[in-house]
């Protein structure tokens, strides 16, 4: 009996194998990356739209099209370390107090030391709390989610009582200039840092092992564990580059507003999460995009950026780019599940 | 009487070659429950010996046990002579033990190529960079060789049909077995031409010497591949049977109790 039933769905398959001209066509699009084709259209059909609605708002001059990158920085910083950890099948909910908390120790070791410190208290504690995170699901298999629910939320009150609420300034010049105001070339650092996060974002991800290994962790546990892979070290790695970003992130808002705050990246979770599936990172894992987080990011950026112009108040804002999300995150998933 | 036919019929081959992977005394228990009660079993090169038994038998127990996915609870592995136990996948990998999965063990959004090297990923340069070029050219030339038809090794394995999944999932077997391949029922979803096409394999990686156990539910491709027959019914091992020896009557009563 079960070898009739196996037999017809042999069938299937053969008919299957005709279909070859589909497959053809949708392989060369996966070729090419277009499939994230649909954020690069929402970048600019939203560009067009505020160019020519807030044309008389100076929407369009290049000291509002930096400042949208300016402004973005940070939160691309974030979504980089999100596309590892989505396409492996987990996520982190954690990173924007974790930037908060890089910030405000790398404001603090700054009081009385050297900016080199503060760099890597900062750093430091990104990467410790995102191994933290990485050491629970790993080998405690504990779920990434709950996991860093949990983080989040212990790591925004270790913010508060750091500092008791008070923002904690950061004159050092060397810092501020490497992370803020400072350029390189007449280009502003945060744009360098960006560049360079997502350059080496995209090269680990896109062009080695270990990239390859992310995806097929997320895609099918199982087949990367018997293909040798290592997945509770993967689980541990993504984890562990998602702590990483959000603290080089703390370090651009503490350069950015030469201050830290416990609320810096507060705000961040739902734009860069947004940013990350928009840029057609898949959100049970399998499949992810730097460049088109980078995108998304700025998408997100340039939204807020021209809610503000429009002369939306802050409570209509958030109701718009709220719906706007929903939209493109709809638009994008249906074109994941396809 | 059947374990003194069973005894004589693992001596018979083992004086023609020294056995490649030689179980003995395979137990194994999941908490509570006994997947496998006790196992002997003998594979030698070149040899191909199919594993018969009803659903939950204990057949892909045993398959994952020779792969070093779960560890015996009980019994010996001799892999050419010495004992040996795999702590993973990777280890019995790496003694050229290769396997295709029930379930392909594929990762279905990443290409054919990317999944043919999963794992074990071409490289090139001082930054261990992906030598993808290197990759599809392999994998284009051997997915041509074998015969296994599919529209680009750059297609997802989401857009092949059943078909050509199980292609690629062997293909990737035979690319890198040396010594021994395992095949938890590998023609499960395909129509007559394929299944044919994976015979031919399957004879072809038995040409090069390679030692093969498949599990099948078909008894027609069980008498047109193997040279033996072991049999298993809930986790009890029935018997192993020359293929000449015996017949598709004494095959079913065998796996299903009945007379
Ligand atoms: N990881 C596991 N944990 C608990 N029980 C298991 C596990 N794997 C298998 N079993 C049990 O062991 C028994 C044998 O299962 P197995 O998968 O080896 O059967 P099978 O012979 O391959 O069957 P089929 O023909 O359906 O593939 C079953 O009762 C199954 O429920
Ligand atoms: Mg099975």
């Amino acid at each position: 009996m079960s070898i009739t039933e196996r037999g017809s769905q042999g069938a299937r398959a053969t008919t299957a194998e005709h279909e070859t001209g589909r497959t053809k066509v949708s392989s060369v699009w996966s070729r090419l990356q277009l499939q994230n084709g649909i954020v690069y259209l929402g970048f600019i059909a939203i560009f067009i739209f505020f160019a020519v609605m807030l044309h008389d708002d100076g929407f369009l001059t290049t000291r509002n099209l930096t400042n949208i990158v300016l402004q973005t920085a940070p939160a691309t910083i974030m979504a980089i370390g999100l596309v590892f950890a989505l396409s492996a099948g987990e996520i982190d909910l954690s990173f924007g107090s974790t930037t908060a908390v890089a910030a405000l120790c790398a404001a603090m070791a700054m009081q009385t030391m050297p900016a080199l410190v503060g760099v890597f208290a900062g750093l430091g504690v990104g990467i410790a709390i995102g191994a933290f995170n990485g050491a629970m699901v790993a080998w405690l298999k504990l779920p990434s989610f709950l996991v860093t629910l949990a983080t989040m939320g212990l790591f925004a009150g270790v913010a508060r009582t750091l500092t008791d609420l008070r923002s904690i300034p950061v004159i050092n010049d060397t810092f501020t200039g490497m992370f803020g105001s400072g350029d390189l070339f007449g280009v502003p650092s945060l744009v360098w840092w960006t560049i360079g996060a997502v350059a080496a974002g995209h090269i680990i991800f896109r062009h080695t092992p270990f990239g390859a290994h992310v995806l097929a962790t997320g895609d099918n546990p199982r087949a990367a564990q018997v293909s040798g892979i290592k997945v509770p070290r993967i689980r541990f790695l993504v984890l562990t580059i998602c702590g990483a970003c959000a603290g080089l992130a703390g370090l651009l808002y503490a350069g950015r507003l030469q201050a830290a705050k416990y609320t810096l990246g507060e705000s961040d979770l739902m734009i860069v999460i947004a940013a990350v599936i928009v840029g057609g990172t898949a959100l049970n894992g399998g499949k992810g995009a730097i460049i088109g987080a980078l995108v998304g990011s700025l998408l997100m950026g340039m939204l807020n950026n021209g809610l503000i112009l429009m002369g939306l108040g802050v409570s209509d804002q958030m109701i718009v780019r709220g719906l706007i999300i929903l939209l493109a995150v709809a638009i994008s998933l249906r074109d994941i599940n396809r | 009487m059947s374990t003194m036919m069973e005894q004589s019929t693992q001596t018979a081959h083992s004086d023609a070659s020294p056995p490649l992977l030689s179980l003995n005394g395979i137990h194994k228990a999941f908490g509570g429950i006994v997947a496998i009660e006790e196992l002997s079993l003998d594979l030698h090169p070149g040899e191909i010996v199919a594993l018969v038994g009803d659903n939950g038998a204990g057949k892909s127990t045993l398959v994952k046990i020779i792969s070093g996915v779960h560890r015996p609870t009980a019994g010996t592995i001799r892999l050419e002579g010495r004992e040996t136990s795999f702590a993973d996948a990777s280890a019995a990998r790496a003694h050229g033990i290769e396997v295709v999965y029930q379930d392909l063990a594929l990762a279905d959004q990443q290409t054919v190529y990317m999944n043919m090297f999963l794992g074990r990923e071409l490289t090139h340069g001082p930054l261990r960079l992906l030598d993808r070029r290197r990759m599809i050219k392999d994998t284009e030339a051997l997915v041509q060789e074998l015969d296994v038809r599919i529209p680009s090794v750059r297609a997802t394995i989401r857009d092949l049909s059943g078909g050509q999944r199980q292609g690629v999932a062997i293909a990737r077997a035979t690319r890198w077995a040396s010594k021994l391949v395992l095949l938890d029922e590998p023609t499960a979803a395909l129509g007559v031409a394929e299944t044919a096409k994976v015979e031919k394999l399957i004879l072809a990686l038995k040409a090069r010497n390679i030692a093969i156990l498949i599990i099948s539910h078909s008894l027609d491709q069980v008498f047109r591949l193997s040279d033996r027959i072991c049999v298993l019914r809930r986790g009890q091992q029935i018997g192993i049977r020359r293929t000449s020896e015996t017949d598709k009557n004494e095959t079913v009563s065998m796996i299903t109790g009945l007379h």
